[in-house]
């Protein structure tokens, strides 16, 4: 353990060494090169120019590389081997495409990631701008913002050991050590076991991620109503606006912009969502998703790298729209700059 | 803002308990595994950690002592001792000799048996049973009781979970994993950041194009190509191709996107009037970048290692994917993982095993918090 502490640390400062010694010496190397002091007028401004043409690739270089290797290079190599067969080595066409949409798991984990998709986003965005409306209005709205915030630090699965232990089954009559059952209980109702409810247990996994992410919405979106000008409320306040219409009609329509930045944020991380469905039920009880499917096929019987490359390209395809509305968005804002 | 909503007292009081409400609905859980964890094993299962604090109460069975101990005292024959022999940490409230009617009569009471015969257990487990005829037989009569035992809390399951199970070389081995792949980054992307920022160069505009683009790209797709190339290398040098330098890079890969994102746009509003003057002075990129923009961009290079650390620490899929899971290798969320699949109901293990998981990312959070909603603002609020 000392070895692997000790070679932490010297990573640490390799890495950290290595980064400033390649920035500092190839920057030292382009102004020997290319002398801009010291020589004589023209022959200066023509290094300049040359040195302005290289800098910037020396100071993009090692980001282009590794973002090349790691993800660049890897979308395409995904792509191609979603058409060949589990060891990659022969071309089978669509027959994986083909495949997916006839396997009764993986139509499955389309539906649920659809349900996944239709009420975590949603859920997350309402109850964070409820959130972020009722404690602005409370003195003590800034330590119930933090706490409610705090979920977004905890892993998936210890969240998903956390919501476990709430789910916890004990036979009817027994002593439930689970909350919800325990509550179930008291009211006189049946306990159950949750996690393997057909159906319904898709929704007790997806009470996780919105536990977590509802803090997330609701500082982005209460930092949105705090930039809502103050003019606009106090006129709808003294046209006689009840508190509702002020918020359906004022303040949701003025930060549109940013409920719509929240609600993707989420869908993506709700495509790519695996940690709590491999910890809660590793897609048992139909409940399956498609991420978990696709790591699932990565090791499945020693691995299926075409089927895996497969579900992966279809949870890319769901993203695509979003990537692309992203970039011009990006596009628009930094057209002039 | 200071909307007077509502004005009235009735309507100030329900936004407070709303508010109390989702509070308690967003710690509630979290409460529940750190009292847990400190909890005695026994009683984790023999009540709800709510109510941890009050006594906690089971129905047990016993046997009193076979006839061979009886005495005889003014005509009867008497068995005395003590239920819990020389434990008497519990109390006891009710007892019966049937298993259908096991707290029939109060503690303290004289219990008629019929048959000449009569039971009186007493609240710490001394018991007296008379009978107007020896009692025979090589087995001692069954009696049932309910007994509660006070509230105990301890940091036994600490020890246990970090010293024999595991946990505490998980811990090593998720820091290992998480500060070089924390750190190796925020280089690489502010330098990057600064050229997209403030440098002229052609294909500019196409590589912010493509690293917003590359910023929703599903990690899914990376992995198995990835997993590929790592195999690959492993076996063409004979090196093992699961190692903490392949994690630090592919973290270093998953993370440059939102790294040089988040910088670009916090550099790129750094007073032009700054860089300009340093120009004129003779300063080169290189010496503008680091006398200049990068204390300048303290605040969001905080921002950004608090993200990644966290998201690091608490990453999944890359370790299962990147790493082994033996012991020196297997990181705290796989280990948890692992747990739940092996100690699926020893709630004491994996309910403290939880809590040391958690316990990094929430002191992070909490004495950092403001740089990490400021940068979770410039993230997210400038795509839109």
């Amino acid at each position: 353990m000392a070895a692997q502490i000790f070679s932490a640390i010297f990573v640490i400062i390799a890495g950290v060494g290595g980064c400033v010694a390649y920035f500092w010496g190839a920057n030292r190397l382009v102004d020997i090169i290319f002398p801009s002091r010291g020589v004589a007028g023209a022959a200066a401004i023509d290094n300049l120019r040359r040195q302005g043409l290289i800098r910037p690739w020396l100071f993009v270089g090692p980001a282009m590389i590794i973002l090349t290797i790691y993800l660049i290079y890897p979308v395409v190599e995904t792509l191609r081997l979603s058409f060949l067969d589990r060891g990659g080595a022969n071309f089978v066409g669509f027959a994986n495409y083909e495949w997916a949409f006839g396997d009764r798991e993986f139509r499955s984990s389309i539906l649920n990631n659809i349900i996944w998709l239709a009420v975590v986003p949603a859920a997350c965005t309402f109850l964070g701008l409820i959130i972020a409306v009722l404690t602005d209005k409370i003195w003590w709205g800034t330590i119930a913002k933090s706490l409610i915030f705090l979920p977004l630090a905890i892993s998936f699965v210890g969240a998903s050991v956390i919501w476990k232990f709430i789910y916890e089954y004990r036979g009817a009559g027994q002593t439930q050590i689970g909350l919800l059952n325990a509550i179930i209980q008291y009211f006189g109702g049946q306990p159950q076991v949750w996690i393997s409810l057909p159906f319904w247990n898709n929704f007790f996994l997806m009470i996780i991620l919105i536990w977590i992410q509802t803090g997330f919405a609701m500082v982005i979106l209460s930092s949105a109503l705090r930039g809502i000008p103050e003019e606009t409320l106090e006129a709808a306040v003294i046209d006689g606006a009840n508190p509702f219409q002020i918020f359906w009609k004022i303040m949701v329509p003025q930060i549109w912009g940013t409920i719509a930045v929240v609600w993707t944020t989420i869908t993506i991380l709700v495509l790519k969502v695996f940690d709590i469905v491999l910890t809660m039920t590793n897609g048992q009880w139909n409940s399956q998703v498609l991420a978990n499917l696709m790591f699932d096929w990565m090791f499945r019987g020693g691995g299926d790298f075409g089927r895996g490359a497969t579900i992966a390209i279809i949870i890319m395809l769901a993203v695509i729209p979003i990537m692309v509305w992203n970039i011009r968005q990006a596009n628009k804002e930094t057209g002039g700059h | 803002m200071a909307v007077s909503t509502g004005k009235s007292f009735a309507s100030r009081f329900g936004v407070h308990i709303a508010v109390f409400i989702f509070v308690a609905i967003w710690t509630v859980p979290t409460l529940g595994i750190l009292v847990s964890s400190l909890r005695d094993k026994d009683q984790i299962i023999a009540s709800g950690w709510w109510n941890s604090f009050a006594s906690s109460t089971q129905t047990e069975a016993g046997r009193l002592p076979p006839a061979s101990a009886q005495v005889e005292k003014d005509g009867k024959f008497v068995l005395e001792g003590n239920i819990f022999g020389d434990d008497p940490a519990r109390d006891i409230s009710a007892f019966g000799v049937k298993s259908a009617a096991p707290t029939q009569y109060p503690a303290g009471t004289t219990a008629d048996l019929g048959d000449g015969e009569t039971l009186q257990i007493n609240a710490d487990g001394s018991f007296v049973m008379t009978s107007t005829k020896p009692f025979e037989g090589e087995r001692g009569q069954r009696v049932y009781y309910a007994s509660s035992a006070p509230p105990k809390f301890t940091t036994d399951n600490y020890d246990t979970v970090l010293f024999s199970e595991g946990i505490g070389r998980s811990f090593m081995n998720s820091l290992t994993v998480t500060i070089p792949a924390t750190v190796i980054p925020i280089l690489i992307a502010a330098f990057a950041a600064y050229a997209l920022a403030w440098m002229r160069f052609p294909g500019r505009a196409l590589l912010i194009a493509v690293i917003i683009g590359l910023l929703v790209v599903p990690l899914q797709m990376s992995l198995i190509p990835l997993l590929k190339l790592y195999n690959g290398v492993g076996s063409f040098f004979g090196v093992p191709s699961k190692t903490y330098l392949g994690i630090w890079l592919a973290h270093t890969g998953f993370g440059l996107p939102f790294a040089i994102y988040l910088l670009r746009s916090y550099i790129a509003g750094l007073p032009r009037e700054i860089m300009e003057s340093a120009r004129i002075d003779g300063a080169s990129d290189f010496e503008i970048f680091v006398k200049i923009v990068l204390p300048l961009s303290f605040p969001v290079l905080a921002s950004f290692a608090i993200f990644q650390f966290l998201w690091v620490w608490n990453d999944l899929l890359v370790a299962m994917v990147f790493l082994g899971t033996e012991g020196d290798q297997i990181v705290l969320t796989a280990k948890l993982n692992a747990l739940l699949g092996s100690r699926g109901g020893d709630w004491e293990i994996l309910t403290t095993s939880a809590f040391i998981t958690i316990v990094v990312p929430l002191i992070v959070f909490f004495s950092l918090q403001r740089y990490f909603v400021r940068g979770l603002l410039a993230g997210s609020v400038k795509g839109g």
